[in-house]
């Protein structure tokens, strides 16, 4: 993994996507259990932050692996 | 066909991880500028030393608070240069210049950094002069072999190459001046001119 973590802002400006956009991806992956998330209060201010789980590193490289062999058939 | 998809994929991913993971905003030219002015600094400490009006050259004599005063200009102007050109290249690429990889970059390479600063302090003031030099080159290289992680992998070779002349300048003890043009100037100059190759010009 490159990041142990990642709160909504920080991917909100490294995707460049909306707020909606990045809240439903998240949601779905929470859904498939892929990402874990992380509501606290930083001082005041809420801060949401995504951690992956075992499940979504593993689906994560076999997608990896699977668009490398995709590519190496042809 | 359906591979150039896929490429694009694979190529979109990788780069979202390097940058999500490091600050890609830094210039190859800074570093050629702070070679050049490390060259320029160098000129003048030898023309001081040359016409020091003495034998040895005493912590209290002017022609050393000129020599520092030097340095520290060198390094003022090198930083700032840094801090205009980066500001410069995120732009270009749109990243931001104060996110979390330049922060953990800029942690990373001060550690080691101030703490050899203090070590050369501490040497100068207990009359290891010969050490000065060669502990500068060895922590400014271990400072950028540690920020490495958070930026372009350049920056770790670059590292190596000051511990390496580093080093050998304990070896050869009085010719500190010669290994701080090779380290701070030279060194700089070129791994400038090759990341500014490989990275400015997309």
């Amino acid at each position: 993994m490159v990041n142990e973590s990642a709160d909504f802002t920080t991917l909100k400006e490294l995707l460049g996507v909306t707020d909606g956009n990045l809240a439903s991806h998240a949601k779905a992956l929470e859904n498939d259990n892929y990402i874990i998330v992380e509501k606290q209060f930083i001082g005041k201010k809420p801060n949401t932050s995504y951690k992956a789980t075992e499940a979504g590193r593993k689906a994560f490289r076999e997608h990896i692996d699977a668009l490398e062999k995709l590519i190496q058939k042809s | 066909m359906d591979t150039q998809n896929y490429l694009q994929d694979l190529k979109e991913i990788k780069d979202l991880m390097n940058k999500s993971s490091q600050f890609i905003s830094l210039s190859g030219l800074s570093g050629i500028l702070a070679g050049i002015y490390a060259l320029i600094g160098a000129g003048v400490a030898y023309y001081l030393i040359e016409n020091h009006d003495g034998y040895y050259i005493t912590l209290e004599s002017s022609t050393f608070k000129l020599i520092l005063l030097t340095a520290a200009l060198v390094l003022v102007a090198s930083l700032l240069t840094a801090y205009l050109c980066t500001i410069n290249k995120a732009k270009k690429v749109g990243e931001k210049v104060w996110n979390a990889s330049s922060k953990r970059l800029l942690i990373n390479f001060f550690i080691p950094l101030v703490t050899g600063g203090i070590f050369a302090i501490l040497l100068l003031k207990n009359g290891y002069y010969g050490l000065v030099a060669p502990i500068t080159l060895v922590f400014y290289g271990l400072a950028c072999v540690n920020a490495s992680k958070y930026t372009l992998r350049d920056v770790r070779y670059l590292g190596i190459t000051e511990i390496i002349l580093g080093l050998l300048a304990v070896e050869f003890s009085g010719y500190g001046l010669y290994f701080w043009v090779l380290g701070f100037g030279v060194c700089h100059i070129v791994y400038g001119t090759v990341m500014h190759f490989k990275y400015d010009r997309k």
